[in-house]
């Protein structure tokens, strides 16, 4: 009975929707502003990720969901290959940033174009404007770097609480606004694409809210993903959503049908919290 | 109605009831009364050391009060005694040891710590703490042998030949001095910059690193600029470490500093350093005032690597509490 | 790419390696080190060199056989008194202290070894010479057991703390006093680190020579007991290389040879072996 909704991982890529949802369409190749192919993930003997294959689409956001130890932060780092910092870490497959294999790019050009927010805030030991202004000195910005800061500082909606204090260390921020403050740090070398890594774990429901709407609004200026082991943020947030267990791409579409209607038994015992 | 009093027999005594004696017949207490003793065995050697130096120095703060700090004349001949030349070079050979010592420190310690695999790390670091073990003698006999010639016949009329035009290397050059002497203490204190730096970096948290590449910097970007800044005060607090070493250092720098109880402006000079004096004239002194006043020194000594010290433990205490501004989610 | 690029990426490259160099030039000292002293040591070892005292002066051949006896005898009572201060002084201040005489006895350690080695000299000679007045063995002892005592104190306290709860727990859960729980328990299970320090400060003190010159001073013959002065190899080391004979020269570095050797084995023996997966105290 189950047979006509079991899909082998290998098979489960972006697929129209079935006629009778209201499902928004999934991204036609064309719009697709990454796109990860048949990756194999290993660590050390010890492989992590089994033939990923997904589409990331521009100026959309894509949630990664799954249980713990899935392999949803593997696969983001590998993204803006954050993985080569770890020892024994190999990644096999294609990964495309708009059609170019990254892979084969420049690792310091790739990583201003993918930028990442990570779990924890970690701002550097600076103050907010140096922080901020980090990313645009090392890169080399086009316009002023005042203005770079202050740009990047309101599109993380954090401007009007720190405009005045631009000089005191990062580390008398609240977590919120630490949090906010690396998005910033993150967008001031405008990104193509950014990361984030569960960027609302460590954080209170007030500024967790807050970083959620953030995200809704960047998505304009970059093509956004975001792992998350919220499901509820997952389905606030994202346009398209994709969930894996143990390594593997379970099932990939729009949100809204993700979480709706299912197409796999196993992606419904999840997010029923059968299971995770 | 009777009231019937009754007394428990065999029942523990409350805490504090005791008798001394029945305290030392558990063998606790004992025990806590013997180790206290070697222990405060230790805060009495400290109270009891300051006391001598101070007692034992009577004579010269009294003849010569604070100006002793500042005379240059040492004449054991007529009993006139000032430390300046040998607080400067103290200082100079110091300073010229943290001169070529840090950079080379704080260079291999970030190969150490952010470049080497960990197997290849910790097999050097192990090779740095033998050369730590390495005894001042040892290295005193090399310099001797080693570098006093190589100074005096290719390094210094080197250095005179480009840069005589300061007056930091003119005058003659015997092979021993204040350069001789600070290029040993560089090596003596490398060790020491390296291990504590070493340790630092390798502190700094992951994700600091992981937030510097994200944002595209090169490897040398991220270290020099986000992981490096983030370690200072630590690393600050290794190279007090490394000169109050180098202050107290005696057998390498007598043998080769040149024993001249004078104030040059060059560095080929020959000079002298408090430990170094110390060392080559205490048995030698002839009078109270003399000996005494080579107590004083090492008074003098003694207060400077006890204030660098002090700063020292203190950055480092600071660098282990980083980040703790991240706590206030 | 564009130049800005392509040029960070060249001057990463470059500082990275230069960090390497650094790393290589600090390394290939020890081994320089090593080989210069191997290369004129070595060939001025002999069996004399163990067994033979010193020649008269001006005259060539003897040994330091007196320097090797002296050294060993200064060693052996530096840690006969260096050893149990440091050790149950770090055994109060781990098992049995208050946080303010802790913090009272741990500042003085630290003190203690932050004191340069010629003024802990100058502190024995006031107490051990002067009253005396005469050089002794046992000056030259006591100086080097304060050396000891600050690292072997602090590290032995280190290490009893290491030792989980746990253990402790359940010694005297059976009814074990605090003390048989710290001999039987709790010691055993620290011994490795704390003989590590110990053995590490000793062989720190074997290479002393500032505090020695004026409490042993230097002998060149035996001097049997403790109270007279005594030739150790450090002050040997010191004495004959700056002395202006070629044949003393050479047996300086025979001496240098053979402390170092001995020094090394020891580090290695306890950094390496016995202490294999610590944390080592740092000298």
């Amino acid at each position: 009975m189950a047979q006509a909704f079991v899909r082998s991982p290998a098979q489960v890529n972006i697929t129209p929707p079935p006629p009778n949802t209201a499902a928004r369409e999934a991204p036609s190749a064309g719009s697709l502003r990454m796109s990860v192919s048949k990756a194999n993930f290993y660590y050390g003997s010890k492989q992590t990720l089994f033939e990923i294959s997904m589409g990331i689409a521009s100026s959309k956001v894509t949630a990664l969901i799954g249980p713990s130890g899935c392999g949803k932060s593997t696969l983001l780092r590998t993204l803006n290959r954050m993985h080569e910092t770890v020892r024994g870490a190999r990644l096999e497959g294609e990964i495309l940033l708009d059609g170019v294999n990254i892979l084969t790019q420049d690792v310091t050009v790739l990583r201003r174009r993918v930028g990442m927010v990570f779990q924890r805030p970690n701002p550097f030991p600076k103050s907010i404007y140096d922080n901020v202004a980090y990313g645009p000195r090392i890169n080399g910005s086009k316009m002023p770097i005042s203005d770079a800061v202050e740009m990047s500082l309101r599109r993380a909606a954090l401007w009007d609480e720190v405009k005045d204090h631009l000089h005191k260390s990062a580390y008398e921020l609240s977590g919120g606004q630490q949090q906010r403050l690396c998005v910033a740090r993150a967008l001031a070398v405008e990104p193509e694409v950014l990361l984030l890594d569960e960027p609302c774990s460590a954080l209170d429901p007030i500024s967790t809210a807050k970083i959620e709407e953030l995200l809704v609004q960047l998505k304009d200026l970059c093509t956004i993903v975001i792992v998350t082991h919220n499901m509820q943020q997952a389905a606030r947030v994202s346009d398209y959503t994709a969930f894996l267990l143990t390594g593997q791409l379970i099932e990939f579409s729009p949100t809204p049908q993700l979480f709706t209607t299912p197409s796999d038994p196993r992606t419904e015992a999840y997010i029923t919290g059968r299971f995770g | 109605m009777a009231v019937t009093a009754t007394t428990v027999h065999g029942a523990s005594p409350k805490a504090g009831s005791r008798t001394f004696l029945a305290k030392l017949r558990d063998g606790d207490e004992v025990a806590r009364l013997i180790t206290f003793l070697f222990a405060m065995f230790v805060v009495l050697i400290v109270v009891f050391l300051v006391f001598e130096l101070w007692r034992q120095s009577a004579l010269p703060r009294h003849k010569f009060g604070l100006a002793f700090l500042v005379s240059s004349v040492w004449d054991p001949v007529f009993d006139r005694f000032g430390a300046l030349p040998f607080i400067y070079g103290t200082l100079v050979t110091s300073a010229l040891a943290l001169f070529l010592a840090v950079p080379l420190g704080i260079g291999s310690a970030i190969f150490l710590a952010e470049l080497a695999p960990p197997r290849v790390s910790d097999m050097l670091q192990f090779l740095i703490e033998l050369l730590a073990a390495v005894p001042s003698v040892i290295y005193g006999m090399l310099g001797i042998f080693i570098l006093v010639p190589l100074m005096r016949q290719y390094i210094a009329p080197a250095l005179k030949a480009t840069l005589g035009f300061l007056p930091l290397f003119q005058g003659p050059a015997y092979g021993v001095g204040l350069l001789t002497a600070g290029i040993v203490l560089a090596t003596m204190i490398v060790p020491y910059i390296i291990s504590v730096s070493r340790e630092i970096l390798l502190s700094v948290p992951r994700d600091q690193r992981e937030a510097a590449l994200a944002l595209g910097a090169t490897r040398w970007e991220s270290t020099w600029k986000v992981v490096v800044p983030y370690a200072r005060a630590g690393i600050l607090g290794s190279v007090f470490l490394a000169l109050a070493r180098a202050l107290g250092e005696t057998m390498a720098v007598t043998m080769v500093i040149g024993s001249t109880p004078v104030i040059s402006s060059s560095l080929l000079s020959p000079g002298d350093s408090i430990a170094s004096v110390i060392a080559s004239q205490f048995t030698e002194a002839t009078g109270d005032l003399y000996l005494q006043s080579l107590v004083e020194l090492g008074l003098v000594l003694f207060l400077l690597t006890f204030i660098l010290n002090g700063f020292a433990r203190l950055l480092i205490v600071l660098t282990s509490q980083r980040g703790s501004g991240l706590e206030n989610a | 790419m564009s130049t800005r690029v392509r040029w960070r990426k060249v001057v990463s490259h470059l500082m990275l390696a230069m960090t390497g160099v650094c790393a290589l030039i600090s390394v290939s000292v020890l081994f320089f080190i090593l080989g210069y002293l191997a290369f004129h040591g070595g060939s001025a070892i002999h069996w004399e060199f163990f067994t033979k005292l010193p020649a008269p002066v001006g005259e060539t051949g003897g040994g330091m056989a007196n320097a090797i006896v002296g050294s060993a005898k200064l060693l052996a009572l530096a840690s006969l008194i260096g050893v149990p201060i440091g050790f149950f002084g770090g055994v109060y201040l781990a098992e049995f202290s208050g946080s303010r005489t802790a913090f009272v006895v741990r500042y003085s350690a630290d003190l203690l070894n932050g004191v340069p080695s010629i003024v802990i000299g100058i502190f024995a000679y006031t107490i051990l010479v002067l009253p005396f007045r005469h050089y002794s063995t046992l000056a030259g002892s006591f100086a080097l057991a304060l050396l000891m005592i600050p690292t072997t104190l602090r590290s032995t306290e280190d290490f009893l703390r290491s030792v989980p709860r746990s253990l402790r727990e359940g010694a005297m859960a059976l009814g074990a006093s605090r003390w048989k729980t710290i001999i039987s328990v709790v010691a055993p299970a620290a011994y490795r680190g704390i003989l590590t320090a110990i053995l590490l400060a000793l062989a720190r003190v074997a290479g002393e020579t500032a505090p020695l010159l004026f409490t042993a001073l230097g002998n060149r013959f035996w001097s049997p007991g403790w109270n007279q002065p005594t030739a150790s190899l450090p002050v040997m080391i010191y004495q004959y290389a700056l002395a202006p004979y070629e044949d003393w020269h050479e047996q300086a570095w025979a001496a240098g040879l053979v402390l170092l050797g001995l020094i090394l084995v020891v580090n290695v023996i306890a950094r390496g072996v016995l202490a294999r997966g610590m944390a080592v105290p740092r000298s």
